[in-house]
C-alpha cells in the first residue's frame, strides 16, 4: 500500500508510538467466580480472556495421565467477532490447533507441574479482538489465570512479538504491522532468569539482524513482566482487603 | 499402538554421555548424519536418506479456482504424512506431539514464500495451479523435520508442471508430450536445521537420533536459506537459557548446513530433465540405475555399409529338409550344425556308458549310445 510508513523519519510508528514502546497493558484477575483462576488482558486493542480450571483429575483418557506430572491441556480460540472479517470456525482450524499447542508448550515449561501427578490442568483462552500479537497476550493472559488459580510456576511468562523494520527492531506489533510482511518474532521469557519458554519466527530475516531482534525482545518481555507483577500485587490488596471486611 | 517406554537407565546413560559431550553413535555435538538425496522417475518425487531416517516428498499439480481474497495467487497445499510405517508412536489422529512437524514444515515453506505463487495464475479469479506436497515418512530414526524440510525443497525444485496457454477466453493445458513441462519458480531455498537441547540449553545437539529425541528437554528448529536469511526459528518444548554465544554458535551450523544441502540439492535440477542418479556425491546401493548414459555411435555411412554387408553374405538355403527316419521312435530333420566343441569323432564313440556294477544291484541295464550319421 501506499504511504503506509511503518516507521516513520522522525521514529514513530502508525499507531504514535516510538519503536521500543509496548501498547497500554490493562489487565483484571479474578473475572469469573466459577473457574479456579481467570484473568481479562487488554494490549492496546487486543482482548483476551483466559480462564484456567485444575488442578483436577483426568477427564477423558486415564491413559493419558503422567506418573509423575500434572498434564497441561490448553485451548485456544477466536471469538468470530474477533477479527475484521467474520471468522466461520473459532477453534479446530488449523492456527487455532497450532496456538494451543505452542500454549500447552510454553506452559508445561513454566508450571511446576511435579508437584500434581496423574492430574489435569485446563487453560482455555479466548480472543475476543484481535489487533495483532495474539499469541503474546494469550500467554500474558493465562499467566495472570495460572496465578489467580494459585498454580505454582517457576516465574511470570511473558511473551512480547517484535518485528523488524529499516534495520530497527519494534516492539509489540499491531495488526496493521503484522500483516505488512514484516519479519516478525515471538517469544515467551522467563524474565527472572531470562530464560526462553519459546521462540517463533516466521517471514525471512538476515542472520545478523537476529541478535538485535532477540535483545529486543528480552527486554519488552521484561517491561511487560513488571506491568503484570504490579496488577498481581494490586489484585492481592483488592482481595485482601475485601476479605477483611 | 504405543511406543515402547524407555527405561531409567538407558535414559540416564544418554544423559550422562551428552554431558561428557559423547554422542550414541560417535558424532560430535554439531555434526549430521550422511545424506542421501535421490530422486525418482517422476517430476516432482524425492527421497532422502539422513542416516537411517527415510523421507519421501511428492509434488502435484491441478488447476483449481482460487481463494476469494488472493485471486491472481496460486495455492500451495503441503501435507505431512506420519504414518504408523514410520513409527509405532504415530498414530491415526494421535495428539498432539506428532502434529507439531506438519504445521512446522508448512510454517518454514509457506511463510518464507520460497515459491513465487503470482507465477502460478492461469485466469485471474477462475484459474491458478494448486501446487501439493505430500511429505510421506516411511522410517523414524531422528529429526523427521530435517529430512522432510529436504525433501520438500528437492521435490518442489525437480517437479515441473504442465504448460499452459491462453488465447482469449480458451485455456489450453498442454501435455508433457506436446510441450515440455515447466519448472516452479523458486526464490530461494529454505533448509531447517535442528537443535535438541538439554538441561536448559546447556548442551546442544544437531541432528539428535530417535533416542536422543525421547530424552530430550526441547527441539529448536531453524530454516535458513543459502542468503544467510533466517527463514523460520521454532522451538518446542522446555525452557532454554540461550547466550550470545549460543546464538553465533548456531547460525555457523546452519550455515554449514547450507553449505553442504544447497550444492547437493541445486545439482539435479541444472542437468537436462533432472532425471538423473546423483553419482558424485552419493553412491548407489542399488544395482540397477534410474538412467544409463547415452553412448554415441557412428551413423555416418551406416547404409553403405549395411548393404555392402548384405551383398556379400551367402544367401541362406531355401529348401526345408524332410524327415529321415534312423531309428524307429526316433526323427530327423536336417542335419543339424557342426560340432563346434572341438570334441572328435572318435571321444565320441566312447561315451559308452559304463555301468558301475553294485553286487546288490543284479538288474543293471547297460546303455550304449546310438551312432548317428556324421556329416562331412
Amino acid at each position: 500500500m501506499a504511504g503506509l510508513e511503518l516507521l516513520s523519519d522522525q521514529g514513530y510508528r502508525l499507531d504514535g508510538r516510538k519503536s521500543t514502546e509496548l501498547r497500554k497493558v490493562q489487565a483484571r484477575m479474578g473475572v469469573f467466580a466459577q473457574a479456579d483462576g481467570s484473568a481479562y488482558l487488554e494490549q492496546g486493542n487486543t482482548k483476551a480472556l483466559a480462564v484456567v480450571y485444575g488442578p483436577h483429575e483426568m477427564r477423558g483418557s486415564r491413559s493419558r495421565a503422567l506418573h509423575d506430572r500434572a498434564v497441561i491441556n490448553c485451548q485456544y480460540s477466536m471469538a468470530t467477532f474477533s477479527t475484521a472479517e467474520r471468522k466461520r470456525r473459532p477453534h479446530g482450524d488449523r492456527k487455532s490447533t497450532e496456538m494451543s499447542l505452542h500454549l500447552k508448550q510454553t506452559f508445561e515449561a513454566a508450571v511446576m507441574t511435579q508437584l500434581f501427578p496423574r492430574s489435569q490442568i485446563d487453560i482455555y483462552v479466548k480472543i475476543l479482538q484481535s489487533d495483532g500479537g495474539n499469541y503474546s497476550v494469550c500467554v500474558n493472559a493465562a499467566t495472570l489465570a495460572v496465578i489467580d488459580a494459585g498454580i505454582p510456576m517457576r516465574d511470570y511468562v511473558c511473551a512480547c512479538t517484535v518485528g523488524f523494520v529499516d534495520e530497527t527492531p519494534l516492539a509489540d506489533l499491531c495488526y496493521a504491522e503484522e500483516s505488512g510482511g514484516v519479519s516478525s518474532l515471538a517469544l515467551a521469557l522467563l524474565p527472572r532468569g531470562g530464560q526462553i519458554a519459546l521462540v517463533q519466527m516466521d517471514a525471512r530475516l538476515h542472520q545478523d539482524h537476529l541478535g538485535t531482534l532477540i535483545e529486543a525482545a528480552m527486554t519488552a518481555c521484561k517491561c511487560v513482566s513488571k506491568v503484570l507483577d504490579e496488577v498481581v500485587r494490586q489484585h492481592l490488596q483488592e482481595t485482601s482487603v475485601l476479605s477483611r471486611e | 499402538m504405543k511406543d515402547t517406554p524407555m527405561s531409567n537407565c538407558e535414559r540416564d546413560f544418554i544423559l550422562k554421555a551428552i554431558e561428557e559431550k559423547k554422542r550414541l553413535d560417535g558424532r560430535q555435538t554439531y555434526d549430521y548424519r550422511k545424506i542421501k538425496i535421490t530422486f525418482g522417475t517422476d517430476y516432482g518425487c524425492c527421497f532422502v536418506d539422513l542416516g537411517q531416517t527415510r523421507v519421501m516428498a511428492q509434488v502435484s499439480c491441478e488447476l483449481v479456482v482460487p481463494k476469494e481474497n488472493r485471486p491472481n495467487e496460486g495455492i500451495m497445499f503441503f501435507n505431512l504424512e506420519l504414518s504408523p510405517m514410520a513409527s509405532p508412536a504415530f498414530e491415526q489422529g494421535s495428539f498432539p506431539s506428532p502434529l507439531v512437524y506438519p504445521l512446522q514444515l508448512e510454517r518454514c515453506l509457506r511463510n518464507s514464500k520460497c515459491i513465487d505463487t503470482e507465477s502460478l495464475c492461469v485466469v485471474s479469479g477462475e484459474k491458478v495451479w494448486q501446487i501439493r506436497v505430500d511429505v510421506h515418512t516411511l522410517n523414524n530414526d531422528g529429526n523427521l523435520m530435517d529430512a522432510a524440510s529436504v525433501a520438500a525443497i528437492g521435490a518442489l525444485c525437480h517437479f515441473r508442471r504442465p504448460d499452459v496457454s491462453i488465447q482469449g477466453e480458451e485455456v489450453t493445458v498442454y501435455s508433457p508430450e506436446e510441450r515440455d513441462p515447466i519448472p516452479l519458480s523458486i526464490y530461494h531455498m529454505p533448509i531447517s536445521v535442528s537443535f535438541a537441547f538439554f538441561q536448559q540449553g546447556t548442551f546442544l545437539l544437531v541432528d539428535p537420533c530417535e533416542r536422543e529425541e525421547r530424552v530430550m528437554d526441547g527441539l529448536l528448529m531453524i530454516a535458513m536459506n543459502k542468503h544467510r536469511e533466517i527463514c523460520s526459528i521454532q522451538s518446542s518444548g522446555g525452557i532454554m537459557l540461550l547466550k550470545e554465544q549460543r546464538w553465533k554458535d548456531l547460525k555457523l551450523t546452519c550455515d554449514l548446513q547450507n553449505g553442504d544441502f544447497v550444492p547437493a540439492l541445486e545439482n539435479p535440477w541444472r542437468k537436462a530433465g533432472g532425471r538423473c542418479g546423483f553419482a558424485e556425491s552419493m553412491p548407489q546401493e542399488r544395482i540397477t540405475a534410474l538412467k544409463t548414459d547415452q553412448t554415441a555411435v557412428e551413423m555416418t555411412d551406416v547404409s553403405e555399409t549395411a548393404s555392402s554387408i548384405v551383398q556379400t553374405a551367402v544367401a541362406p538355403p531355401q529348401t526345408v529338409p524332410s524327415p529321415s527316419v534312423p531309428v524307429p521312435g526316433v526323427g530327423q530333420v536336417g542335419e543339424g550344425l557342426r560340432n563346434t566343441w572341438g570334441l572328435e569323432e572318435e571321444e565320441e564313440e566312447e561315451e559308452d556308458v559304463e555301468s558301475y556294477s553294485d553286487e546288490e544291484e543284479e538288474e543293471v541295464v547297460i546303455l550304449y549310445p546310438e551312432t548317428t550319421k556324421k556329416p562331412k
